[in-house]
């Protein structure tokens, strides 16, 4: 990776040509939105909204299956950048499968959403119990081969160092975390009614970047692997923060929405001007300092 | 920043046609241009991406009763509750053009009418075609401020062609330096080749399935363009660059299908 921004999951990341374009503002890494082992269409509008202090969305997994994403995959090497694809399924064979079918195509990680908030069966459920997210990510390693594995967990789980844990025993290459927060709801005084038509939906953006690095601190005083850090980064300041409580990388996703789909160069600049700053010469001097 | 919906009422219905209803809004939607949208909430129906229709003072949306969207939208009243967030999307650049042409194809009327009243000075040609005299919008209006070429499929109405087949001859004969478009995307392609040929600019405003109207989910993109912030207006340049423009979109899934099935689907 030329610098530590990855491209989040679940944002933009629809197409080869798209993720191109998030490479050339400046990402180091990127996803694939997540995908299933079939067509889901997802829930229905509104889905993704902006309140004061962050982002909810109950987009609820759409995909078109891996069978139909061949296309786009096959052509993940034009991306100019380590691509990760993002998977879910709603049970420990389901993920297997979607493992076994995106392994082929060799990406340079495989994401395992074992967290997602909006979902009825193929959710946070597996990221809330250390005996199921060691399943799912046993299935998928022994799916996977040689492409590495990096199971997504979610804050709401009772003890997330412990699951990432159980992760690592699992044999996961890296972790990521957080998924987003929640779920939340917000109701519109007027139509009495929640404004997503799910009603509950994740919680992004500023407002969950406490827990985010609170969940990277306790995950890295656990286990022995990267961490690429989620929720909440937006500025180069932000992003010196979640290395120090332990993330080797940083994910950015709803930064997007604040500073545009430049964010990714924005917050390595920012970085940069910060290391020069404080005397750091590498950001690896980062990774874990609030620690010592 | 926020992008919440903000609480709206139906302050007046106008019908345009049969299958056409140009629903105004109680409180206007400030700072928005020509080419912009807004996302337009019925709670517990959908939320979906329209054009505004109206701008100067009043906002208003023109739909045509098409899905179960808009079957909801022509059961509104006077008075109704609806939920607005906007304005979205980057709009026309109207200094861009010195003598401009507007090619309107059906509902790809309803973006381009304020855009005629905004260039109005300019003394704009407006190319209007449908399939039949019914389904051109808005004639009253655009015709009372600047020329009107009709086409109709169907001959009820002007010459019996497609809008894009006399496109060529009006840039040539009006020294036309920027064509603006909306409609079907099969005739903007058509639009964009046209332009190409006859060395003129065109801005044509492009529309995709939305999830978040601003510009982080990707549902809405043509290669790595994103149609709510990058659009919904595209230049020749960027045209120029998609590869997937006049040929395929995707569905709500994210299912890359061809324009014709695009156009029929429905949830």
């Amino acid at each position: 990776m030329k610098n530590p921004t990855v491209l989040a999951s679940g944002l933009l990341g629809v197409n080869v040509e798209m993720l191109k374009r998030v490479v050339k503002e400046g990402a180091g890494a990127v996803t694939f939105k997540s995908i299933g082992p079939r067509v889901k269409s997802g829930h229905r509008n509104p889905t993704v909204l902006a309140y004061e202090w962050g982002v909810i969305n109950a987009v609820g997994l759409p995909s078109p299956g891996y069978r139909d994403m061949g296309g786009e995959l096959s052509r993940m090497k034009e991306v100019g950048a380590p691509v990760f694809v993002s998977i879910y399924g709603a049970s420990v064979g389901e993920f297997r499968e979607v493992a076994e079918a995106v392994a082929k195509y060799k990406p340079a990680m495989i994401e395992v959403n074992i967290s997602c908030p909006n979902t009825e069966a193929e959710g946070m459920i597996f990221g809330c119990s250390e005996k199921l997210a060691f399943d799912v990510v046993s299935a998928v390693k022994n799916a996977c081969g040689s492409v590495p594995v990096m199971p997504k967990l979610t804050p709401q789980a009772q003890n997330i160092g412990r699951v990432a844990k159980a992760c690592e025993e699992a044999g996961a290459d890296a972790i990521a975390a957080i998924n987003t927060v929640g779920p939340g709801m917000l109701i519109n005084i007027e139509a009495r009614k929640p404004v997503l038509d799910y009603k509950r939906g994740g919680i992004s953006g500023p407002a969950i970047r406490p827990v985010a690095v609170r969940c990277v601190y306790e995950i890295y005083e656990e286990v022995d692997l990267p961490i690429l850090g989620i929720g909440g980064v937006t500025e180069g300041r932000d992003a010196v923060e979640m290395m120090q409580a332990g993330a080797t990388a940083v994910g950015i996703g709803s930064g997007i929405y604040y500073r545009g789909i430049d964010v990714f160069s924005k917050v390595c600049e920012e970085m940069k001007v910060w290391m020069k700053g404080n005397g750091c010469k590498n950001v690896k001097e980062l990774v874990g300092a609030a620690h010592e | 920043m926020s992008d919440m919906p903000v609480s709206n009422r139906v302050r007046k219905i106008v019908e345009e046609n049969g299958e056409v209803r140009t629903i105004f809004l109680e409180y206007n939607v400030p700072g928005a241009i020509p080419g912009q949208f807004v996302m337009l909430w019925l709670p517990r129906v959908d939320e979906k991406p329209l054009a505004l229709s109206y701008l100067n003072g009043e906002a208003a949306v023109t739909v045509q009763r098409k899905g179960k969207f808009s079957e909801e939208i022509f059961k509104l009243r006077k008075g109704d509750y609806i939920g607005v967030r906007g304005p979205y999307g980057n709009g026309f650049d109207v200094n861009a053009c010195k003598k401009p042409c507007i090619i309107a194809g059906g509902m790809g009327m309803a973006p381009l009418a304020p855009l005629v009243e905004k260039l109005a000075k300019k003394k704009p040609v407006v190319i209007m075609g449908a399939s039949g005299k019914e389904r051109l919008i808005f004639r009253d209006r655009i015709g009372k401020i600047c020329k009107v070429e009709y086409t109709t499929d169907d001959g009820s109405c002007g010459k019996k062609c497609f809008a894009s087949d006399i496109l060529a001859g009006v840039i040539e004969r009006e020294k036309i330096d920027v064509v603006y478009g909306c409609g079907p995307e099969q005739m903007l392609k058509k639009v964009y080749e046209i332009c190409k040929k006859n060395k003129v600019e065109c801005q044509l405003s492009l529309e995709r399935y939305m999830h978040c109207g601003f510009g982080v989910c990707g549902s809405c993109a043509i290669d790595g363009f994103r149609v709510c912030v990058d659009g919904p207006v595209f230049s020749s340049k960027q045209l120029s660059k998609m590869s997937e423009f006049g040929k395929f979109a995707r569905l709500k899934y994210g299912k890359k299908v061809g324009l014709s099935e695009y156009y029929n689907w429905r949830e």
